[in-house]
């Protein structure tokens, strides 16, 4: 995620500048080409996320770094999928475990109005990430 | 049907679906075009429902009281009324059930607990949705039995020329669908038929995509048993039915115990009911086996053979439509030998991400595997988006799903995904 270098409030900004979907879709699939490429070895049936309509691979561990921080690597065979991905990206990546946990999700999903444009399951997709993520970080402090 | 002797007024049809009239996010009208999925109701259907509740209803088949007396005429009307939809010899041999799936569940069951033994074949094709795999595949699981699949070639069509390799002695029962869900292909009904009789074997037809689109005669198609449901068929949902012959019928032992189906129960055991109550345990679902008259009427008012044709030209447009767009894989057959349903895709995009980009435009298709995922292993793609027509959709619709997708495919850029798995 080298080149996406928005903060959370920058996101939200950015989205709420559109007047209409097209926009939006397209701002997202701009995202989503921004990822960082995923390691093919890592395209395993154990880094697939449930819930999801299309395929969607996520590795998050934890780095041991002073302090640890979360590192996320995802994709998607979807482009849309992928633009959610990059926005868990600016959210969720380089955090702390700590600080993954505190991070409200749901809130700047919300804010971004992407549910009017997406289906449900396409969010629950999305929600089915969060959780995993959410998941490795509980399992670290643990 | 003599093309020529084609009328179909679609705008008077319209105005009989309220739902339709719909603006999808508040702002496009919609088009409704998952109709393989499940269709929608006219407000005929809608309205009988409606006055079930309101005069008529009351259980079936127990009460001696006014009220009793007419919801189980409404209800055994209904099954008269199925039955000259299906052409069937007898109102005995049709049983409601709560869809296609449990239609051919019933049969998997009971037909299979009776029939089925060790080192039997059951013999289905590729292009079979889920509910006419999975059923089978629990049968011969319990009865140590096979299931081959017959293949089918790079159209999408079954190829009779190597069916001997498939049709033996051990084959003891062919279920295949009418018309594929995805492929949109019309099977050689009559030539499965006939190689299944050469081996003796039983026949279940899918008939979930024929029924709603084309007149359907049980008899002309000499099968064992057909399954169909009522909700894509302009009826409501959780209603279908399976039509068997008596024979098997009466050999058959009941499905689900309960209620309904039975002559006598001691503390010993019981007598189970003749047909069709035999098979109807429980009280049915009586608002939407009359409602589903209310459908077939409909569908007999406005002619099956005007329905067909209408879809065909509808299939025969958006082919064009689709090709004029660029970029987009059609699959399965040329028209001529499909039904109406169009699978595609815009090439090296995911079916999902079209499908949201069109939600967008106010038109409803569906993406995914469709219930069929051996298929799609088959089509080497995971996932297809599939555009399914009837009589209510318009020509100005599948123009409406190409200024669609030529939007979808300046957004989504097929042939340029990064992602090596699309």
């Amino acid at each position: 995620m080298a080149h996406v270098q928005l903060t959370p409030d920058e996101l939200i900004q950015e989205f709420q500048s559109f007047d209409d979907w097209n926009d939006r879709f397209q701002y997202l699939i701009e995202l989503g080409d921004q990822l960082e490429p995923f390691p093919e070895e890592e395209r395993r049936d154990e880094n697939l996320v449930q819930g999801c309509q299309s395929n969607v691979w996520l590795v998050a561990r934890v780095v041991d770094s002073d302090p640890p921080r979360m590192e996320l690597l995802a994709d998607s065979d979807s482009q849309l999928v992928r633009g959610l991905i990059a926005i868990l990206m600016i959210l969720l990546s380089g955090k702390t475990p700590q600080e993954v946990l505190q991070t409200d999700v749901e809130s700047v999903f919300r804010q971004l109005e992407l549910q009017r444009h997406l289906s449900r399951s396409r969010s629950n997709g999305f929600h089915s990430m969060v959780r995993r993520i959410r998941q490795l970080a509980e399992q670290y402090l643990q | 049907m003599d093309a020529t002797a084609y009328c179909l007024d679609v705008a008077a049809i319209r105005r009989d679906f309220p739902i339709l009239e719909q603006r999808v996010h508040g702002r496009k009208t919609l088009v409704y075009l998952d109709n393989a999925a499940s269709a929608q109701r006219p407000r005929q259907v809608i309205e009988t429902i409606d006055q079930l509740y309101r005069r008529h209803y009351a259980n079936v088949h127990r009460g001696i009281h006014w009220l009793s007396e007419q919801s189980t005429e409404l209800y055994e009307t209904a099954r008269e009324a199925v039955r000259q939809f299906l052409n069937a010899p007898s109102s005995d041999e049709i049983i409601f059930t709560s869809g296609t799936t449990a239609a051919i569940n019933l049969v998997a069951r009971s037909w299979c607990e009776a029939f089925l033994k060790p080192g039997d074949e059951i013999l289905l094709t590729l292009m079979e949705h889920h509910s006419n795999i999975v059923p089978w595949q629990q049968a011969a699981q319990r009865h140590q039995a096979k299931i081959r699949f017959l293949p089918i070639d790079n159209q999408g069509m079954l190829d009779p020329s190597c069916w001997d390799q498939y049709f033996s002695p051990r084959t003891r029962l062919v279920s295949f669908t009418a018309v594929s869900n995805v492929l949109g292909t019309r099977n050689p009904v009559g030539q499965l038929v006939e190689a299944a009789r050469r081996v003796g074997a039983v026949v279940l037809i899918d008939a979930a995509q024929v029924a709603p689109h084309e007149p359907i005669d049980v008899q002309a198609w000499g099968a064992d048993f057909v399954a169909l449901s009522g909700h894509k068929m302009l009826g409501p949902t959780g209603v279908g039915v399976l039509w068997g012959r008596r024979e098997w019928l009466e050999k058959m032992p009941p499905f689900l115990g309960g209620g309904s189906m039975i002559r006598k129960v001691t503390l010993e055991g019981f007598e189970p009911a003749s047909l069709p109550y035999k098979f109807e345990a429980g009280t049915p679902p009586i608002a939407e086996v009359v409602g589903l008259k209310a459908a077939v009427e409909y569908l007999w008012q406005i002619g099956l053979a005007h329905i067909t044709e209408h879809e065909h030209r509808l299939t025969e447009l958006a082919h064009e439509v689709l090709s004029d767009v660029g970029d987009i894989i059609i699959y399965g057959p040329s028209v001529q030998h499909k039904a109406g349903i169009v699978s595609f895709n815009l090439d090296g995009v995911h079916a999902q991400d079209v499908s949201e980009v069109l939600d967008q435009e106010g038109i409803a298709i569906r993406a995914g595997h469709h219930c069929a995922m051996p298929l799609h292993e088959r089509l080497g793609v995971p996932a297809t988006a599939r555009a399914s027509f009837y009589l209510y959709n318009t020509y100005d619709d599948v123009y409406r799903l190409g200024e669609a997708l030529r939007t979808a495919k300046k957004l989504l850029r097929p042939g340029r995904t990064r992602s090596s798995n699309a």
